[in-house]
This record gives structure tokens, sequence and C-alpha cells, in this order.
């Protein structure tokens, strides 16, 4: 019984169809791909799937009641709150973008094109690197008895006499928010240029001066066209985290200021989930149409 | 328009390394110059402080009897060509040939039609609006080359311009090269590590190693009588023989065989280096030749128009005979043949170490 078995086996291998064998080739790259599906697909379509349907849910006292409804959007859309908020962290964005590009793009020629040997430009790039091993909350924190009333900023002006009273506008302020957002971002804007400014090939440089380009000329008609793509990385980074944030408004600016992020903390901290869904919907489709905006003037695809 | 470059006294360092060391060298205006050695012999060195790019540690640079040694390479009357061609990628082409234009302030009609017009020099007319990238190897080469010349530079610097391009496309890049100075009569620099490259193009060929000349001359004087036994092995088409001079001319090879030079310089003692033409020597070579080389043949190769046998003397040195087709087959040798190569005492000449 088990000899016929064995002996049929080979026959059945030498017979197998070339169409189930084709099959099975053909499948193999849907195989492969599927980790990856996994992974996007519980960690990213999911959630934002949920957030979706929930933003047209209903919500009664302590309950959410499914059911398709717009009214969060209606309230969302409609609210004046919303509009000066969005303003408001537009104007975070817009700032924060700015310093951080002006910081990051300085940083990041100064490292590839001026400092010559690589051990430096690595030793440099890691000290950079060193405030992200604390939590962005410590690092916020530790500004405020720097900038506070009786801080160490205003203590020391007032020692040189500089001013004769405590600055203001040092702490709990618009310009503590952008003064931390910087401080925790510019390292987003700088490793993308940095990275992109390291493939600009040298000799690039001397043909511009060949032709008779200084130092300004190499830098706008040379550096800067051929950085763009690392700029449009950084810039992704920055909108998007400073779009997205709620911690650093509320903490820097002493609860005086809004944001997107914030407003929907509290709408969550209220229980009103739908509604916050539906601010986070409106918050997504905003930052993915900043960044379909930035893709349309760059082409990153070298960089990927 | 063409102007001579004199270098006195160049020298580079980096650091303790001396790449450069105090070279004199004076290359006559509308002259195409070859710099040629193997990599690290300060060839290149010497071109990028000709044109600025690297500052000279020592010594002076002269340009149409100006010392430009302190110059900006655009204040030099220099262009130059690089071994990438360093073309600005985000740049059409007509913009890369435009760039320099551009940065001495020339308005915008006018430039774009003068690097239309060069373009159009160097038959890329209808590349004018691609991307580097765009373009074959040979083409970016000739946008690099029209951006090199827009300027109406007196001298034009060419790093390895033809290292990156096939056999084919080299050897017309190569015409093109050498029509294109004639026509413009400008100074060609062009620094090479190919001998036949050098040889081909070059009115003045500069044979560096280790920092220094060690011949500078017409193509052909430096063939007929290389100096040093570097510079006869790395034209290539030499033998080098090593003897005992025995005076009068005279000299005793490693096997006891005695061989004729007529070359006047000869000293006295010392073991000496000869060199002889590959394509000077002969097998079965008449009998008035009176010079003898025996060895083995340790290779035949058949090249069309003439054939290269390579043979190991007794003391184990390795010569190549370039034989004409007829010569080879009135008398063939093969592998491992015990042969005797004939030379006359006119094709021998000293080496100096």
């Amino acid at each position: 019984m088990s000899t016929t078995t064995i002996a049929a086996a080979p026959v059945g291998a030498a017979d197998m169809p070339g169409a189930r064998r084709r099959r099975w080739a053909s499948a193999l790259p849907y195989l492969q791909a599927l980790p990856l599906w996994l992974v996007l697909g519980v960690f990213l379509l999911i959630p934002i799937a949920t957030i979706v349907a929930v933003s047209f849910w209903d919500d009664q006292e302590y309950a959410l009641v499914p059911t398709f409804i717009l009214d969060n959007y209606r309230d969302a859309l409609g609210s004046h709150v919303t509009w000066s908020t969005y303003v408001s962290t537009l104007r975070y964005a817009a700032i924060v973008w700015a310093a951080t590009l002006g910081i990051g793009f300085t940083v990041a020629y100064f490292l590839s094109f001026h400092v010559r040997s690589t051990l430096w430009q690595m030793v440099l790039f890691q000290l950079c690197a060193i405030p992200f091993l604390t939590s962005n909350v410590i690092r916020m924190i530790s500004w405020i008895p720097f900038l506070g009333r009786n801080g160490l900023l205003n203590r020391s002006l007032m020692a040189v006499g500089i001013t004769d009273h405590p600055l203001e506008f040092l702490l709990f302020s618009p310009f503590a928010v952008v003064l931390a957002f910087v401080h925790l971002y510019t390292l987003f804007m700088v490793v993308p240029i940095f990275n992109t400014m390291m493939r600009i090939d040298r000799a690039l440089v001397e043909a511009a001066r060949d032709a008779g380009a200084g130092p300004v000329a190499v830098l706008r008609h040379v550096i800067v066209p051929l950085s763009l793509p690392g700029i449009a990385i950084g810039t992704i980074f920055v909108v998007t985290l400073v779009m997205g944030d709620f911690v650093t408004v509320q903490m820097m600016s002493g609860g005086q200021s809004a944001s997107v992020g914030l407003m929907m903390k509290n709408q969550i901290s209220l229980l009103q989930y739908p509604s916050a869904a539906a601010q986070a919907v409106v918050l997504l489709i905003t930052v993915l149409l900043m960044v379909w905006a930035i893709l349309r003037v760059v082409d990153i695809r070298k960089e990927l | 328009m063409a102007d001579g470059v004199e270098l006195v006294a160049v020298t580079k360092r980096y650091g303790t390394v001396t790449a450069v060391d105090a070279i004199d060298l004076r290359i006559p205006a509308g002259s195409y110059c070859c710099l040629i050695g193997p990599s690290g012999c300060g060839k290149t060195s010497t071109l990028r402080m000709i044109a600025g790019h690297e500052a000279a540690s020592a010594g002076d640079i002269l340009i149409g009897g100006r010392n430009v040694t302190e110059l900006a390479p655009s204040q030099r009357g220099t262009a130059m060509m690089f071994q990438s061609y360093a073309l600005f990628p985000h740049l059409s082409c007509l913009d890369n040939v435009a760039f320099s234009l551009r940065m001495r302030g020339v308005a915008r009609p006018e430039r774009r039609q003068r690097a239309a017009e060069m373009l159009a020099r160097v038959h890329l007319a209808e590349m004018a609006e691609r991307r580097p990238a765009q373009l074959s190897g040979g083409q970016q080469q000739r946008v690099a080359l029209a951006r090199a010349l827009i300027t109406n530079p007196s001298v034009l610097l060419l790093d390895e311009p033809l290292s990156a391009l096939d056999p084919f496309l080299r050897g017309r890049m190569r015409e093109e090269l050498k029509r294109l100075q004639r026509d413009l009569g400008i100074t060609f620099i062009h620094v090479t590590h190919a001998q036949d490259e050098a040889m081909a193009l070059a009115d003045l060929i500069v044979v560096m190693e280790g920092g220094r000349i060690l011949q500078s001359d017409h193509p052909r004087a430096v063939f007929e009588r290389p100096r040093t036994p570097f510079v006869a092995r790395f034209l290539g088409g030499h033998n080098i023989i090593e003897c005992r001079p025995l005076g009068n001319g005279t000299f005793a090879l490693a096997d006891g065989s005695a061989i004729q030079a007529d070359d006047a310089a000869i000293p006295a003692d010392g073991p000496v280096k000869l060199a002889v033409r590959s394509d000077r020597m002969r097998l079965a070579a008449p009998p008035d030749w009176p010079n003898r080389l025996a060895g083995q043949v340790t290779a035949v190769e058949y090249h069309g128009s003439f054939v290269r046998v390579a043979l190991q003397d007794q003391g184990g040195s390795d010569h190549s005979l370039l034989l004409s087709e007829t010569d080879f087959y009135a008398h063939p040798v093969g592998l491992g043949e015990q042969v005797v190569a004939g030379f006359r005492p006119s094709d021998v000449h000293l080496l100096t170490n």
C-alpha cells in the first residue's frame, strides 16, 4: 500500500499541472507583500477608518450613538472658534517653518560644506541630536525656569541693566510657544537638508566658481535649488508636527493660546468623541492638502 | 587670443604629503599640452592649480605673462572642463551653457542667443531644453565643452575628458577636441592617464611621476628618446635591457653576449639600462644587425596589421616585439620556442635612472 504511494509520488510531481504551479508563482509576490499590508492595515487604515466612521456618529450624554449625521462637521466648520484656531495654528506653523528652515539650512550647510573631516561632521551631527535623548515635555519644561518672570534670563538682563522690570513676553506667550517649537523641531529640518546637501557633487560648486559665481551666487544658483528636496521633506515634517501639536501650545502659552490639536484634546476630555473625530478628519485633510501642495512644487522622489 | 602658461617652482602640499614638487613648465600659447602620468602623480593637482581651484603652496603661475597665482578661477582667463562634466542637473543644457554669462550679468536674450550658438557649434542645438540627465555621455560632454568655451577662455583645462566614454566615442571626441583646438587657436591643457590619447593629441607631452616632471617635449621626441626607464615603460612600446658598459659603446648582457650602441652619451661604469623600441626589433634579423637578444617566446598575439611576440630573456626580463604581419609569417614562431631577436646599434639608447 505504502509502497504504491511512494512510487506514485514522483509521477504525481512530474504530472503536477503547469497551471497550478504558475498560479502559485503568481500569488507569491502578494504573499511577500502581505506583512506590510497587515502592518499598514492594523496601524494606519483601520484607525483612520474608525476615526472617519466615528466622525459621523452622534453623542448623547456619555453614550456614542452609531448613526450617520453631518452635525459634527456642520458644528466644526460653522464655528467661528474653529476658524480662528486654524488661523492661529497656521500662523504658528508659518513662523516655526521659517525659523526652522533658516536655522536648519544654515546648520546643514555648515556641516556639509564647511566641516571638512567626516569625523567632525559625525561628531557635530550627533551633537545636534543629543537633545532628542530626553522627552519633548522635559525639554519644554526646562525653558520655564530660564524664561520665567524671575527666571535666569530676566534676572541676568536686569543685573546687566538692559531692563529694569522683568520681561513678561518671555514665558506663557506666543513667543515661548514658537521658541519651544523651534527648539523641538529644528533637527527635523537639519537632517533631510543635510542628507540632500551631502549628495551634491562638489564639482558643481567648482564649476560654478569657474564660471565666475561668487559665494552668494553659488548658494543661490546651485546649492539652494539642489537642496529643495531636502527642504521639502523637512517642511513636511515640521508643518505636520506643528499642525497636530497640543502639548507645546498648552504648556508654553500657559493655556492662553489655542491650537487645533488643543481644541480636539478639550473635546476628548469632554467625551465629545464624534466632534473630535470630525475635527481630526478636517485637520487630516488640511495637512494632506499642504503636503500635496509641497509635492507639487518639489520633486522629492530622488530622496526616497 | 591664446595665452601661454608658465609654471615656476609650483608646489602643492597636502599636510605632509607633497603632491606637486616645485615643477617648472612653459606651455607655448596655442599649443595642445597633455599632462600624463599614473594616478597620484600630481597631474590633476597641477591642472587644478592652473585653474585656481587649488591654491599653490609655493611658486608662481603665469598666464599670458600675468601672474595669476592669487586670482580667482574666473579672473584667470581659463575655463575648466570637469572629469564628471559637473553639469548643473537642475538646469537645461541651454541654461548650463549660459551660466557663466548669467554670472557676468549678460542680459537674458543675449545670453540665450549666445548659448544657443555655442550649442549649435557642438551639434546639440536641438537638445537645448533638455536636462543633462536626458543626454548620453557623449552629448553631456559636448554640453560641458560648450559651457567651458562660452566665455572665450584663452586657456581650456580638461580633466580626463575622455575617460568616461566608450572606445568608439573616445576616438571621435579626440578628433573633435583637436579640431576645436586648431579652429579656436587657444591653449588646451589636457590631463590623462592614457598614453595613446596624449600621443594622438599633444604638441607638448608632459610625463609626470611622484609630483615631478620626468620629461616634457613633443610626443615624437619623447617616444624616440624616453629619458628614464619609467617614461619608457609608461609610454609603452619600449624594451628595457639591463647591462654593464664595457667601453667604446659596447655593453655586456647578463648572459655574456655583447651589444653595441651608437648613443653618444655613454658612461664609463656601473650597470645601465638601455631602451630599444619594440617595433625596431626583428626575429630573423639581417646579418648586418649586430645586436642579438636571446629568449623564449611566452606569448604570440595577432593584432591584425601587426603581431606581438613576447619573450623572456635568460635574466628573466620580459620584452616584446612588434612585427609586421608579413615579417612574422615569413618566419613564424610558436610558444615556448627559443628565438633570437636582432636590432641595430642606432636603435639603442641609454636611459638615466
